[in-house]
């Protein structure tokens, strides 16, 4: 029974802080690619962004990790804008393909600087005391990282339903969202609605970039590209645009991939692609897309 | 007549010769190294030590040059290095290839060169029965069963375990590691509980599911196997992070999850780690102190050498032995494979040779256990096991038993 207990606190409490970090860096790309109709492949390269601007907060300045975090979102918004309004918004209403080289052209180059200005080695940074170890809960211990990681990803949850189901600009996006020429009809200016969320939407995935430093095993050059096929998978299984189902789609994949690994470690990295195959078979808009 | 003839020829022989001499040759070779992409410090650090070589030798060669043509082997597979390799021969015309940092890199530039006849130096890549897939290769870094039965024998006998669990990147290396450090622990009398295959190299993995797994287990050490690089540090912080030692699990493994460029971002997670390895910076003989310094000197005070880049190092020692060797002539597969097999060579990780059977290196292992000393970690000898071969080839194990040309 207490084995049982273990078992199932154990992958519970870590999936959960896997899922947290998968919605947080996924939740951005699913707003730009479902409100805004745009592929942007270049979402890991703003994640990038904001863990090495965390990482040079905290390692040159001796900054607190918090404030890091904090900081790296704004300076990554505000980048985000500066190319949306220079590059992207050009390719809004052009093919897909067109967006497609253009942000994935832009992932080659953030490689490429971030190898040149900080080197190829994955950088890391020592966590504050309250964030190491771990808390013993009598019948399983767990690292309070982890624990942190949840309880962020809650807040940031919880702020981001309220703002988009309960404030005035919330229901702006979604209406624009819907339809975007009554929305503008009505004197919606669109334009800046979308900058605003895209701005949030790469503010998101640098707060992502900065927590999972510590559990991907440091930044790194590559991190732009290899974490782009699990964005999508997230994407893809909660269906676009849709917060909630990126929500649940993180979630659920976030814990039958520890489970896997755990249970199965042979072929455990598998398991969330069997899951995705299925879940897009019998829902090819994704759990909670729209058809 | 005929009395002249023969002096007048063997003076011209002698004429000829010298001018061939005093000819300046530059030898030109490939370099195949992950250049880009997540394994890009390896790539570098491993130029970075072969560089290092010829800048601190120039004079060696006499009037001859070296041009070394770098290629990006970019991932840890196969396809890419081989071609980089067909492309070195065929175009570059090049007369030696070397660096080949991933175990599968290495594989598949071996047929190729079994063809062309072109002599190959290892600079990294660590399965054991590499060196039995080509007649004209040798190794002068490091196989997994050094360091891997060595660190089984040492957790037995010394750290008090009887039961272990390893994780191993799941690729040939790391299956070699792992099977190494069970045959070493289990003819010490411990027993191996799990073997937890923990993805692939190319991509590190979040550790936790597979640490935890091993946690379950309740065993008294984990061996862990991954290549160097990206995913050593997320190994002693996934340990540090699930409270593994408090748990009474005692960490152990190569010198790959202790490397050196790696180390100090680990922080107190490493602290108290065993390791098993052919290298570390904190040797103190004359040879590696001098060899950090000329590092230091060249790179930044703020840069570190590992092993990947001591490979390097002695990797072109071993290049430029074979290039006196042909003594201004072309280099062939033959000659060179001549003055490498038995060659012999006082790098910084202490004295080292070339079995000339095997091609493989024969060199000290270190037990080393880190320790935090005035707000930085570094890695102190345990213990030094003196010329140590390949374990894998003693047996005959498998592939290291048998020629695979």
């Amino acid at each position: 029974m207490s084995s049982f207990l273990i078992e199932i606190t154990t992958v519970l409490v870590f999936g959960l802080a896997f899922s947290m970090l998968l919605f947080i860096l996924s939740v951005g790309l699913s707003i730009t690619m479902g409100l805004m109709g745009f592929a942007n492949l270049a979402h890991g390269s703003f994640a990038m962004a904001g863990g090495y601007v965390t990482v040079s907060m905290v390692s040159k300045t001796g900054a607190p990790f918090a404030v890091a975090l904090l900081v790296s979102f704004v300076i990554v918004a505000l980048l985000s804008i500066l190319f949306e309004r220079v590059l992207y918004r050009h390719l809004y209403r052009r093919p897909e393909l067109d967006q497609v080289l253009l942000t994935i052209g832009i992932v080659f180059a953030s490689i490429a600087t971030v190898t040149f200005i900080w080197g190829p080695d994955p950088q890391l940074i020592l966590m504050p005391e309250y964030l190491s170890g771990s808390v013993d809960l009598g019948f399983n211990n767990f690292p309070r990282y982890h624990i942190f990681m949840i309880v962020a990803g809650a807040i940031i949850v919880a702020a981001l339903f309220y703002g988009l189901e309960r404030t005035n600009i919330g229901a702006q996006i979604r209406a624009a969202v819907d339809n975007r020429r009554m929305a503008e009809s009505c004197g919606i200016n669109t334009g800046r609605i979308f900058t605003w969320t895209f701005a949030l939407g790469s503010g998101m995935a640098a707060l992502g970039g900065g927590l999972g430093i510590q559990l991907l095993g440091g930044i790194k050059p590559v991190f732009a590209l290899e974490y782009l096929v699990i964005f999508l998978i997230v994407i893809a299984v909660g269906g676009m645009g849709n917060i909630r189902g990126t929500f649940f789609a993180a979630l659920i994949l976030g814990i039958i991939d520890f489970a896997g690994k755990f249970y199965f470690p042979e072929g455990g990295a598998f398991i969330i692609f069997a899951v995705t195959i299925i879940v897009l078979l019998i829902r090819p808009h994704g759990l909670f897309g729209k058809a | 007549m005929k009395k002249y003839l023969i002096p007048a020829i063997s003076a011209a022989g002698i004429l000829a010769l010298s001018g061939v001499q005093a000819d300046a040759r530059e030898y030109k070779i490939g370099f195949i190294g992950p250049m880009s992409g997540g394994a890009a410090q390896l790539g570098q650090q491993m130029e970075r030590g072969a560089k290092l070589y010829m800048k601190l030798h120039k004079g060696e060669l006499g009037s001859h040059t070296v041009k070394m043509i770098v290629r990006d082997s970019k991932r840890p597979g196969g396809p890419i290095a081989k071609a980089a390799a067909q492309e070195l021969i065929t175009r570059e015309n090049v007369e030696l290839i070397t660096g080949l940092i991933f175990s599968p890199n290495a594989m598949s530039v071996a047929p190729l060169i079994n063809k062309s006849k072109t002599p190959v130096v290892i600079m990294n890549a660590g399965t054991a029965f590499i060196p039995n897939m080509s007649p004209h290769m040798v190794r002068v870094s490091f196989t997994m069963w050094q360091a891997g039965y060595i660190m089984g024998q040492h957790a037995a006998n010394k750290m008090g375990c009887k039961t272990a669990v390893s994780g191993y990147s799941n690729y040939p290396p790391g299956k070699d590691s792992i099977a190494a450090f069970r045959k070493g622990f289990v003819a010490s009398g411990g027993k191996v509980i799990d073997e937890i295959p923990m993805g692939g190299p190319a991509k590190v993995p979040d550790m936790t599911p597979f640490f935890q797994r091993a946690k379950s287990k309740n065993a008294d050490c984990m061996y862990v196997f991954v290549p160097a690089g990206n995913h050593a540090a997320a190994v002693a912080k996934t340990y540090q992070a699930l409270a593994m030692r408090k748990a009474g699990t005692k960490l152990v493994g190569p010198g790959d999850i202790t490397q050196d460029t790696q180390l100090q971002g680990m922080g107190s997670a490493a602290d108290g780690v065993v390791t098993a390895h052919h290298y570390n910076m904190f040797l103190k003989s004359a040879e590696n102190q001098a060899f950090v310094k000329a590092w230091q000197a060249e790179y930044g005070a703020n840069s570190v050498p590992d092993f990947v880049g001591v490979g390097g190092y002695d990797g072109m020692a071993a290049v430029y032995a074979a290039i006196k060797g042909a003594n201004g002539g072309k280099l062939t597969a033959a000659g060179a494979m001549k003055v490498l097999r038995g060659w012999k060579y006082n790098s910084p990780r202490g004295p080292i040779s070339i079995d000339a059977e095997t091609g493989d290196i024969v060199q000290n292992v270190y037990i080393s256990v880190v320790r935090q000393k005035g707000g930085k970690l570094v890695q102190e000898i345990q213990q030094k096991f003196e010329a140590v071969k390949d374990k894998c080839k003693e047996l005959k194990l498998g592939k290291c038993g048998k020629k695979l040309y």
